[in-house]
């Protein structure tokens, strides 16, 4: 395989992240072994922010440039993020239905991380009502902006502001993990840097995949 | 650049004079709902629904007005705007034309509702502030979608939902804004935040939306 060196690596980190995971101590706090849930549930929303990240670039690059090879990519990534992010919402609700009893509360920073989502979905409804492939890739091009700064407050600057939340990292505190203890530290950010890592080999698997499509598609037309 | 969106401005204003189309069926739709949500609640509201209907209501009227702008000429005059006038000076002299049509809406929407569903408002300054923020974020959103959906075929629809999830920062900010001012009539913390924050959303839609719009201009 090309480039495998940040593979392996991330399937290496990923096995550390899943077997010391459910290994370590943990402290002791009122919920118990489900704390564990932070190397995946955080992990699932760092790796749409990867991707989304790798999406906006795109687009960027596509306004800039005009080849239809950055728009396919900012299509892909959108794909996959919207992926990670209902991965996301799936490990936060399992974990909300043990800490607060219900699978969604009527919380600021989930509301927000679901509109966000429902940009994305906007964006994938938007690419399929256009059928012109060059106005589809500008039009698409000018709304992930926008989507991706939309993600950004909703997911960075409202959670900051309001004061009660029942997620953690309310008031001044970081929305994804507060205070964290040491031990867990050392299995966090391995789990995190290679969930990102895995997410961005999806995109890479994909953005080749739907190239040999257009080009099968293409040679057929021809 | 100041020239071009002056009479490009004009010329939208002296438009809309000519028909009214836009602004009477914005007046009628937002009286018809109006008074639907009299007739539902049956004169007794609280605070809280007053202020939620208003904003939903305000909401659904923006979302009309607006994609009115752009489909009221035909492509073919959008060709000579584009030879005339740079992109920016089309999208700044839009924007501005749907805050001033926006504030209208906003101002007649709460006439209406003061009219039949009674006045609860205690901060009538910090109130006023969140209808001009509110009028003029909205008017930036939906100029932008306007433009974005009328590329393509599905107009309304379209519109519709690419608005509403970008609105949603917007519309929970301004009703908690609103909400403080039904009940004080001081500027409280808590009220400077969300102004803060409605002011910083709207300059960075505004300035998204004069870098993206040249792209989406060209045909």
């Amino acid at each position: 395989m090309k480039n495998y060196w940040y593979k392996i690596l991330s399937i290496v980190l990923l096995l550390y992240a899943i077997l010391a995971g459910f290994t370590i101590q943990i402290p002791d706090t009122n919920i118990g072994d489900t704390l564990r849930n932070v190397f995946f549930h955080v992990g699932m929303w760092f790796a749409m922010l990867a991707v989304m990240t790798a999406s906006f670039t795109s687009s960027i690059k596509f306004l800039s440039s005009g080849k239809m090879e950055h728009d396919l990519k900012a299509n892909e990534a959108v794909n996959v993020g919207v992926y990670f992010g209902i991965l996301g919402i799936i490990t936060g609700m399992l974990w909300a239905t043990f800490t607060w009893g219900e699978p969604w509360a009527n919380d600021p920073h989930l509301n927000g991380a679901a509109v966000s989502l429902l940009v994305y979905f906007a964006y994938l409804v938007l690419r399929s009502a256009v059928p012109d492939d060059e106005k589809r890739a500008r039009i698409s091009a000018v709304y992930n902006i926008f989507a991706f700064v939309i993600l950004l407050v909703f997911v960075g600057v409202l959670p900051r502001l309001s004061v009660d939340t029942l997620h953690p990292g309310s008031g001044d505190g970081n929305p994804a993990f507060g205070d964290m203890d040491a031990t867990m530290r050392y299995v966090f950010y391995p789990a995190l840097i290679g969930w990102i890592m895995l997410s961005l080999w999806v995109l890479n698997l994909k953005v080749r995949y739907k190239r040999i499509e257009n080009f099968i598609e293409e040679k057929e037309l021809d | 650049m100041w020239n071009e969106i002056k009479a490009l401005l004009y010329k939208d204003i002296q438009m809309e004079l000519r028909q009214k189309y836009a602004i009477n069926s914005i007046v009628l739709y937002v009286f018809s709902t109006v008074f639907i949500t009299y007739l539902s609640f049956q004169g007794d509201i609280d605070s809280h629904s007053w202020n939620v209907m208003f904003w939903i209501i305000l909401l659904f009227a923006s979302v009309n007005a607006a994609s009115k702008s752009f489909v009221q000429e035909r492509p073919a005059r959008h060709f000579y705007y584009y030879s005339l006038s740079a992109p920016q000076s089309v999208i700044l002299s839009k924007i501005i034309y749907n805050s001033i049509m926006m504030f209208l809406v906003v101002l007649i929407t709460f006439v209406v509702f003061q009219l039949f569903l009674g006045n609860m408002i205690e901060g009538s300054l910090l109130f006023f502030a969140s209808l001009v923020l509110g009028s003029l974020g909205f008017a930036s959103t939906l100029t932008m979608v306007a433009a974005i959906a009328s590329r393509s075929d599905n107009n309304f629809a379209l519109m519709a939902i690419l608005s509403f999830p970008l609105m949603l920062p917007f519309l929970l900010a301004l009703m908690k804004l609103s909400g403080i001012a039904l009940e004080t009539s001081d500027f409280t913390m808590e009220a400077y935040k969300l102004l803060g924050m409605v002011f910083g959303l709207n300059l960075i839609v505004i300035m998204l939306s004069y870098i993206l719009f040249p792209y989406l201009w060209k045909e």
